[in-house]
């Protein structure tokens, strides 16, 4: 009974899924399997403005509907995925991209981690060779002669 | 040792972090709003009919003269009727506003404002919503300032009612030439 119980409900979950995937694309023409692929990464892409960050091919909002309609159009205008990506941010600002463009605001972004990494790894050098200083000191004539007959007791006395 | 200060900047960093996020949290900063792309760009151009005549079309140019307001509005959406009475007394106070009628049927929208009265200078019928697209619209009420060389100055989100419309927006209008 079990041994075949789980395959069984992996191909259902599984069947399910694709079920939904479908459903998701609303049974669209595309010319050709290129544009469709396009179609499904770009509305992965692409997040909805009026939703809490759901991308466009998920969401059931009425703007997530026109620009996945807006998407489909254009692709059969021949436009290519960069043109699009630019066309819904010239109207819905980069809100509608996940991945940051590289900009004066932005690049804090790539650089505040790295900046980070440099000043701590400066730190802990800076920290490491001062104690290696303060271990190193000369010692005085006075002090040496003073090590040494501490040390002789020493050895005397074992 | 006079250099000691440079212990202190991850706790520097730390704290800035955490004010940040202080800020963020008591301001009350909406995070969902999102700043309009159209902001201090021209008007686009479009070529819809008007929502009283279907023979009428409507372009850029036929807006053209007085700073006006372009208010985005739709029967199916419950604030634009919280906002049509404040609207008809902007409208009778003289304030030019431009009706974009929003994915919606002109039958119904011709019986609103039938029933409500019409404080829209001209009426744009958008059914498939393609002027608001190129304006970056995401839902109704939705509200452009535009001046009179066809610049959009500010865009509102929301209803407009008289507190918001006398501590905010009435100041960008006047200042619209």
């Amino acid at each position: 009974m079990m041994r075949w119980n789980k395959p069984l409900a992996t191909v259902l979950c599984l069947a399910l899924f694709v079920g939904f995937a479908w459903a998701a694309e609303e049974s669209l023409y595309f010319d050709n399997e290129e544009l469709r692929e396009r179609y499904q990464t770009l509305t992965f892409q692409l997040r909805c403005p009026k939703c809490q960050n759901q991308n466009i091919a998920g969401s059931n909002a009425p703007i997530a509907e026109d620009m996945r309609d807006k998407t489909y159009e254009l692709l059969h205008l021949g436009y290519s995925n960069d043109e699009i990506v630019d066309y819904m941010v010239d109207r819905y600002t980069e809100f509608v991209i996940y991945k940051p463009r590289v900009t004066l605001g932005t690049v804090w972004l790539w650089l505040a981690p790295v900046l980070g990494i440099v000043i701590g790894a400066a730190l802990i050098l800076w920290l490491s060779r001062r104690s290696r200083q303060t271990s190193q000191a000369p010692l005085s004539d006075e002090e040496r002669a003073r090590i040494q007959a501490i040390l002789d007791k020493d050895s005397e006395s074992s | 040792m006079n250099k000691r200060w440079v212990l202190f900047l991850p706790a520097i960093a730390v704290f800035g972090l955490l004010g940040l996020f202080g800020y963020v949290f008591w301001k009350d900063v909406d995070v969902r709003e999102i700043p309009s792309a159209r902001e201090g760009k021209p008007m686009p151009e479009f070529r819809l009919t008007a929502v009283n005549d279907p023979q009428t079309v409507l372009t850029r140019g036929s807006l053209d003269g007085e700073p006006y307001l372009m208010n985005f509005w739709a029967t199916w959406c419950p604030s634009c009727k919280f906002e049509h009475p404040y609207l008809n007394s902007l409208a009778s106070e003289g304030v030019r506003i431009i009706g974009v009628n929003y994915k919606d049927e002109r039958d119904l929208a011709l019986d609103w404002l039938a029933d409500y009265a019409n404080p829209y200078e001209i009426d744009i019928y958008d059914p498939n919503g393609d002027l608001g697209f190129e304006l970056g619209v995401t839902g109704a009420p939705e509200t452009f300032f535009v001046d009179s060389s066809g610049v959009i100055q500010h865009r509102y989100q929301g209803p407009i009612d008289s507190a918001v419309w006398d501590n905010k927006l009435k100041a960008i209008y006047d200042a619209m030439e």
